[in-house]
Parts: C-alpha cells; sequence; structure tokens
C-alpha cells in the first residue's frame, strides 16, 4: 500500500472524525432538550420524548439513516449523503445522549432540587446552576462511552454512499487487493480514535465514584 | 375562602394557616390545620414519625401542594400560580434535615446563587452579603471551601447562613439536627437560638426539647396530620392535656 491510498485513507477519516463530531455535538444540544422535555413533569411531553427515545432505541441506526436518506429524497428534500448521515446521526444521537441525561438529572438527589426551590431560583437557575452540572459529572463516563459508539457507528454511513473511513478502506482494498493490511489500518484508526476516550471514561468512572465515598 | 373573623384575626400574622388540608393520594396528610404565627415568634412543631410536621411546613413555601384552606405569608395569598409561590419563598427562607448544599459550589457560592439569581443582587453585593452572614454564624473562615470538606455541624451552619442570605422574614427547620453527630448538635442549635434572639420568625420541627423550653413561644403537638395540642412550652412539658401528647413526652423525655 503507497503514499497515496493511505492519504485516501486519512480523508476518509477526516469525514469520520467531521460526523463523529458533528452528531456528537448537534445530539448534544437536541439530547439536552430531550432530557429536558424527559423530565419537565408535563406528562404528555414526557411521554410524547419517552416515545422518541425508544423508537430510536428499539431501530438499527442503519435503518435509521436509510429512513433519512431515502426517507428524504422521497418526500422530494434533495439532499447529499453528508447531510442526510448528519441528521440521521443526530437525531440517534440525541435519543440516546437524551436518556443517558435523564437518568442522571433523575440521579441528582431531590433534596438539591427542593434547596433551590426553597430559595426561589426558578426553573432555568435550577437546571442551569444546580442540577445539570451534577447530572453531567454524574453522566460523563455514560456520555463519553456513548461518544465512543458513535464513533464506530458512522461507518454505517459507508452503506448510503458516503466515503468515511471504512468505506475509504473498501475502495482502497479493492483496488490494491490486500483487504487485510487495509482493513488493518483502518481498525488501528479507529482505535487510536476511540481507545484514548474509553481510557478517559474509565478514569473518570473511577474518580467520581470516589468522590462519593 | 376564609370569613371576615379569621381575615381580621390573621391580618397581623406573619404566617397563617386556615383550614389547610392536603392529600397523597388518597392518604390525608394535614386534617384542617391552623395555625397564626405573629412576627418574631418562634414555634416547635413536634409529633412521631409520620404525623405530618414535614408535610406541614413544606406546604408553608410551596415544596408540597396543600389541596383544602388558605396559607398566608407576610399578607401574601400562596395561591399555586407561580407568582405567588415565588414571592413566598423570598420571604420564606428553609433548613433541611440533609443540608442540601449545593456540593459543586463552594461554601461562598452556595450563599451567593440565590440572592443574585432570585432577587437580582450584583456579584459584589451578594459576595458582602454571603460573607457578612458566614460570619455570623462563625463559619467565614470556610467560605473558599466545599461542603465536602466541612463536618455536618458546619454545613448545616452554612445551610443556615445561604438562607439567611436572602433575607426572609421567616425562617423554617426540619430537624436540622436530626442528621448530626451529638457534638455537632449544640454548635447548630447556638447558631438556631443567635437567630431567635434577633427577632426572626421561626417554626422549628425539632425533638429537641431543651431548645423548645429555651425559646420557643408556643409548642405545637401533632398526630396522624392533625394538631392536638398547643401551648407555651412550659405547660406543655410541666401539664400535658392529651393522652397521646403524654406519651409521646413519655418516650422523647425517656429517651433522652
Ligand atoms: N411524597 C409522599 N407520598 C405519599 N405519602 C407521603 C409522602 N410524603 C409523606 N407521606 C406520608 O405522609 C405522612 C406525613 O409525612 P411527614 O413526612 O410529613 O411526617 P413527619 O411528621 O415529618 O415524620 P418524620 O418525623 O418521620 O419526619 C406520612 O405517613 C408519610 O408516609
Ligand atoms: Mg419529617
Amino acid at each position: 500500500m503507497g503514499q497515496d491510498e493511505f492519504f485516501f485513507l486519512l480523508m476518509g477519516l477526516k469525514w469520520t472524525v467531521a460526523l463523529s463530531a458533528i452528531g456528537f455535538v448537534c445530539g448534544c444540544v437536541a439530547g439536552l432538550g430531550i432530557a429536558l422535555a424527559r423530565t419537565s413533569g408535563v406528562p404528555l411531553v414526557e411521554r410524547i420524548t419517552a416515545g422518541y427515545i425508544a423508537l430510536f432505541q428499539g431501530t438499527p441506526l442503519l435503518m435509521q439513516l436509510f429512513v433519512v436518506y431515502y426517507g428524504l429524497a422521497l418526500v422530494g428534500i434533495k439532499v447529499d449523503a453528508w447531510a442526510a448521515v448528519s441528521v440521521g446521526l443526530t437525531l440517534h444521537a440525541s435519543a440516546y445522549l437524551g436518556e443517558i441525561w435523564r437518568g442522571a438529572i433523575e440521579a441528582v438527589p431531590r433534596g438539591q432540587t427542593e434547596a433551590s426551590k426553597a430559595l426561589a431560583l426558578g426553573y432555568v437557575s435550577r437546571m442551569k446552576d444546580v442540577v445539570l452540572p451534577q447530572a453531567l459529572r454524574i453522566s460523563l463516563p455514560a456520555t463519553i462511552g456513548f461518544l465512543v459508539q458513535l464513533i464506530k457507528g458512522t461507518s454505517l454511513a459507508s452503506i448510503v454512499g458516503f466515503t468515511e473511513l471504512t468505506r475509504a478502506g473498501n475502495i482502497i482494498s479493492n483496488q490494491i487487493f490486500q483487504p487485510l493490511t487495509v482493513f488493518g489500518i483502518v481498525g488501528i484508526l479507529y482505535f487510536v480514535m476511540c481507545c484514548p476516550l474509553t481510557i478517559y471514561g474509565a478514569h473518570l468512572e473511577r474518580k467520581f465514584a470516589a468522590s462519593v465515598r | 375562602m376564609s370569613d371576615i373573623s379569621t381575615t381580621k384575626a390573621t391580618a397581623d400574622a406573619m404566617i397563617s394557616m386556615t383550614g389547610v388540608a392536603k392529600w397523597y393520594g388518597a392518604f390525608q396528610a394535614l386534617n384542617d390545620i391552623n395555625i397564626s404565627v405573629r412576627k418574631g415568634e418562634k414555634i416547635v412543631l413536634c409529633g412521631p414519625s409520620g404525623s405530618g410536621k414535614s408535610t406541614l411546613i413544606r406546604c408553608i413555601n410551596h415544596l408540597e401542594a396543600y389541596q383544602q384552606g388558605e396559607i398566608r405569608v407576610g399578607g401574601i395569598l400562596l395561591g399555586h400560580q407561580a407568582k405567588s409561590i415565588d414571592a413566598v419563598r423570598r420571604e420564606v427562607g428553609m433548613v433541611f434535615q440533609q443540608f442540601n448544599l449545593f456540593p459543586h459550589l463552594t461554601v461562598l457560592q452556595n450563599c451567593m446563587l440565590a440572592p443574585m439569581r432570585a432577587l437580582g443582587l450584583g456579584k459584589a453585593e451578594a459576595e458582602g452579603r454571603a460573607r457578612q452572614l458566614l460570619e455570623r454564624v462563625k463559619i467565614a473562615e470556610q467560605a473558599e471551601k466545599y461542603p465536602a470538606q466541612l463536618s455536618g455541624g458546619q454545613q448545616q451552619r452554612v445551610a443556615i447562613a445561604r438562607a439567611l442570605c436572602m433575607r426572609p422574614q421567616v425562617m423554617l427547620f426540619d430537624e436540622p439536627t436530626s442528621a448530626l453527630d451529638p457534638e455537632m448538635v449544640k454548635e447548630v442549635l447556638d447558631t438556631m437560638i443567635d437567630l431567635a434572639r434577633e427577632g426572626m420568625t421561626m417554626i422549628c420541627v425539632t425533638h429537641e426539647m431543651g431548645f423548645a423550653r429555651q425559646v420557643a413561644d408556643r409548642v405545637i403537638f401533632m398526630a396522624s396530620g392533625a394538631i392536638v395540642e398547643e401551648a407555651p412550652p412550659a405547660e406543655f412539658f410541666s401539664d400535658p392535656k392529651h393522652e397521646r401528647t403524654r406519651k409521646f413526652l413519655g418516650e422523647i423525655l425517656g429517651r433522652h
């Protein structure tokens, strides 16, 4: 495998990173909304978001990407593969992160909310200043764990014809007929991205467990 | 709605509860509660576990919603709309059994948050106020620490200072010393006694009968969600009228 092929893989890597970043950042913003709606105390809103979460957790990411990619085309919205994949990953991430953070928000002791209410803090301040900073801390290991899943999940974007790392590997492998070498390198590239995150997540989890006791 | 006579009788009250009732589902936790607390008065509320003491004081700042009757605090009618609830909460400080300090904020930040967010104070003013009140509960030197770095007694004094930073007209205490190691009870009670001397209107749920004798203007005894007996401490302890009160006092004083 030559320099050109390796460079092609790096181009694919660039898109994998970009897709992961878009999915994660947009998923965080939307996921925060989902988590807040899910814990809003308004039964209808809670039920709708519970349904949304169940839908995205109960179906494969690949199918979600298909539905967004072909579904948007079907209703006449012509979008690039990367836009469709971004939307799909964002929806997927928002459901998972929303559920992770719902759990974290509910894990913050009730007394924290009660104390802030007793101090006349309104909903926004109660969440922003008291509950979310604690919930975020609790959820950090799980959030990082999900980010790792998301990075690997972007490989499914190859199926709708998007040239990220996995598809780039596929293309090169078909050209130079060295699948083991090529996918070995592809695997190493994924590993280099994901492993430090996993280690960091485990480190945070230990730190958190230590500070609770 | 109350009739004119009760409205008059409670017009100068700092806290008045008239015919208040509360249910948790089908279970009635409060039954026809009538209390009137004058400005500067100190009430000790006691009774067996599950009698509704916490529920009662948590209704006063609407941590629990009540379904019947009327509650007024400092002349404000506590309805169920956010506006009247906020208005009442700005006048009512509360101290919890488990302190409930914000663990991710320093002692100083704990005290500054609500004055800045709920009263709109500037940072400098909120800090000045916080330091002054931390001084008053004798814990000023711990201002930059996090709650977990303090002892239980210190945390509870910070919680008192945090509530006082809102300059409330009323302070509610829900068993403030029950979660403390015995050697720390006194420092918290002393802080509460100081506060009482300065004229704060207080309702304290506590089983510290020494505190009740020393500070309370009235002791209210509750059982099964209702007020059973109400008397000045001397009379309450020496000459309880009801059988349930006598039984309760026997248990609680026998224990000490
Ligand atoms: N959220 C709730 N849902 C259902 N029942 C409740 C709830 N909170 C309290 N209760 C019930 O209401 C009654 C009064 O409870 P409350 O906590 O006010 O008692 P208390 O006098 O403060 O008791 P303790 O001395 O144990 O603190 C109890 O029987 C309790 O089981
Ligand atoms: Mg209680």
